[in-house]
């Protein structure tokens, strides 16, 4: 069988599984647009500029700074995340939208591709939201930043891939907030998002590297962004493609799983 | 080509419990074709292989003379599937629905436009063009579900319960489109527990129960077959059963009802009523009712 070998039609499948979530995110496009311009300037207000009055310096520079890279990557996690862990539950389980498509000629892997590219989507519509802030706020250094748009994409792929592993095993809606809780919650305050990975004990610093993938983001943005240290960027990218290939065959075979049968 | 669907000994486990056990079918180019059966049956399950978004167990499947396990993609292009529960698109219009839905078949967006026009037409679905899907009635949700199911103008069109809980003129609509449909030379297949729906609509028709085919033919075969006459009857009293032991005919006790088959009921209807003054008599001809409760029992199903 040709599993993984991406044929044209495939392609189209899962293009226009994303166009149809597209044309929903479009039709509410004066609810969608709102979140991502206020969640970063909440953070930017509280913990950027109030605790950061505190705080002083962090790593050579301005704590509004440091973080404002990691903001941008949480936020970029968040909206992929929920994406592909919330919104695509609900389109499978209650919606019932897979079972209408999967009697059409598009397979359920085309299905699940197709949303985790639209969560990837959500995660650079985020992205390039926040980006404009930080730069009217003279927190990103154009054009260089720009950069960050490609790496929030292939952010965005990673998490919405993770939490269609979730959302295609969760017995119910309720228990999405689990991984919700015990994993992205530490995972945004542990990944050298509001303080540097060094403070960590060293055990810490080795688990957040090797199991909280936001630490990768975070460390990708800030070198992009601030132009900070990054000498394992090789190391840092190819954990992110790695973790893409392997979350999104994950999820397409536990989704086929469920559904299938 | 004459035989849409061919399926030999198919059968369908869910771990110990089998839900379709070898059951053997064609349907023919053209054929209005019925599965009819109690709830629990096996024929959603079967159905559901048909469409080919559930792989088969053990036996033989054939759509187009294409196996399903390996040209899924392509039999399901040549199919329109409405399914039982509805699974309309609650985030978009009535048009939208139709034009999305039209997107998954690969078909060019301004002829998506045109069949759209036609099939809100067809349905009679014209004036709720931009309407909200959870604005909608009952019925036109199943008619805007058949309308989904002919957007890429299929050969063959499945149809799980199409006309459930919906009142009697939206059913009637339905039978009529369905007829007009079948007429354009398309196949159609449905399973339904209405036994008017079936008698009405199929050519054919084979009843289904615990997962086995029982019997197969057209609702009037099935009918001579099984029943082969009229049927009186009568209120299930003493005095009703004395009388018709004396004369020694044969009945049958369906809980308030004594019925008996025969092939000169008024003869019967007239010496019951002489005989035992005041009871209710009602003589009738056999329907597949009559067939269906003879096959399937009358005991309670979930």
């Amino acid at each position: 069988m040709s599993a993984h070998i991406p044929s044209f039609s495939m392609i189209l499948g899962i293009y226009h599984v994303w166009s149809r979530n597209m044309r929903v995110f479009r039709k509410n496009y004066k609810v969608n647009s709102l979140p991502p311009f206020v969640e970063p300037l909440l953070y930017l207000g509280a913990i950027g500029f109030g605790i950061g009055s505190y705080v002083g310096e962090v790593d050579g520079m301005p704590f509004v700074r440091f973080i404002a890279p990691a903001i941008l990557a949480a936020s970029v996690m968040n909206a992929s995340f929920f994406e592909c862990a919330y919104g695509t539950y609900v389109r499978m389980y209650y919606q019932k939208s897979f079972d209408a498509i999967m009697a059409t000629p598009v397979s359920l892997r085309e299905i699940i591709l197709g949303e985790i590219l639209w969560g990837a989507t959500r995660g650079l519509i985020s992205a390039g939201a926040i980006l404009i802030i930080l730069s009217i706020l003279g927190l990103a250094d154009l054009p260089g930043s720009l950069l960050i748009l490609p790496l929030a994409f292939l952010a965005g792929f990673l998490f919405a891939a993770i939490a269609a592993c979730f959302s295609s095993v969760t017995p119910s809606i309720d228990a999405l907030s689990y991984p919700s809780l015990l994993y992205i919650a530490p995972m945004f305050l542990f990944s050298g998002t509001f303080f540097p990975l060094s403070l960590l004990p060293q055990p810490l610093q080795i688990f957040a590297f090797i199991a909280l993938p936001l630490t990768h983001v975070v460390i990708l943005s800030r070198g992009i962004m601030v132009g900070d240290a990054m000498p394992l960027w090789p190391v840092n990218l190819l954990w992110i493609l790695a973790g893409i290939v392997i979350a999104s065959i994950i999820a397409v075979k536990l989704y086929e799983k469920r559904l299938i049968i | 080509m004459d035989r849409i669907i061919d399926a030999q000994n198919l059968r369908k486990e869910y771990g110990s419990l089998t839900a379709v056990d070898g059951v053997t079918f064609s349907v023919k180019k053209g054929e209005l074709f019925g599965f009819l059966g109690p709830n629990g049956a096996g024929k959603t399950t079967t159905m559901k292989m048909c469409e080919c978004v559930s792989p088969r167990t053990a036996g033989s499947l054939s759509l187009f003379s294409l196996d399903p396990d390996t040209e899924g993609k392509v039999i399901r292009s040549k199919i329109g599937v409405v399914p039982q529960e509805t699974n309309l698109d609650t985030e978009l219009t009535v048009e939208e629905n139709l034009l999305v839905y039209a997107t998954f078949f690969d078909i060019h967006p301004d002829e998506a436009m045109s069949r759209t026009d036609e099939l809100l037409e067809f349905f009679q679905l014209t004036t709720k063009r931009t309407t909200l899907i959870e604005q909608l009635s009952g019925g036109m949700k199943r008619r805007l579900l058949l309308a989904r199911a002919m957007i890429n103008q299929p050969d063959l069109l499945i149809l799980d319960e199409p006309t459930i809980g919906l009142d009697p003129q939206a059913r009637h609509h339905i039978w009529e489109r369905l007829l007009t449909i079948r007429s354009q030379g398309r196949t159609i297949v449905l399973t339904t527990h209405y036994l008017d729906e079936a008698a009405r609509l199929c050519d054919r028709l084979v009843i289904m129960d615990q997962g086995k085919i029982l019997d197969e033919g057209s609702p009037q075969d099935l009918i001579d077959r099984y029943i082969g006459m009229d049927i009186v009857e009568v209120d299930n009293t003493p005095a009703v059963k004395k009388c018709l032991e004396s004369q020694q005919i044969i009945f049958e006790s369906a809980g308030e009802m004594v019925q008996i088959r025969t092939s000169s009921p008024r003869v019967i209807a007239d010496s019951l009523l002489t005989e035992c003054p005041g009871i209710r008599v009602i003589s009738r001809p056999a329907t597949l009712e009559d067939v269906f409760l003879l096959l399937t029992g009358r005991t309670l199903r979930d």
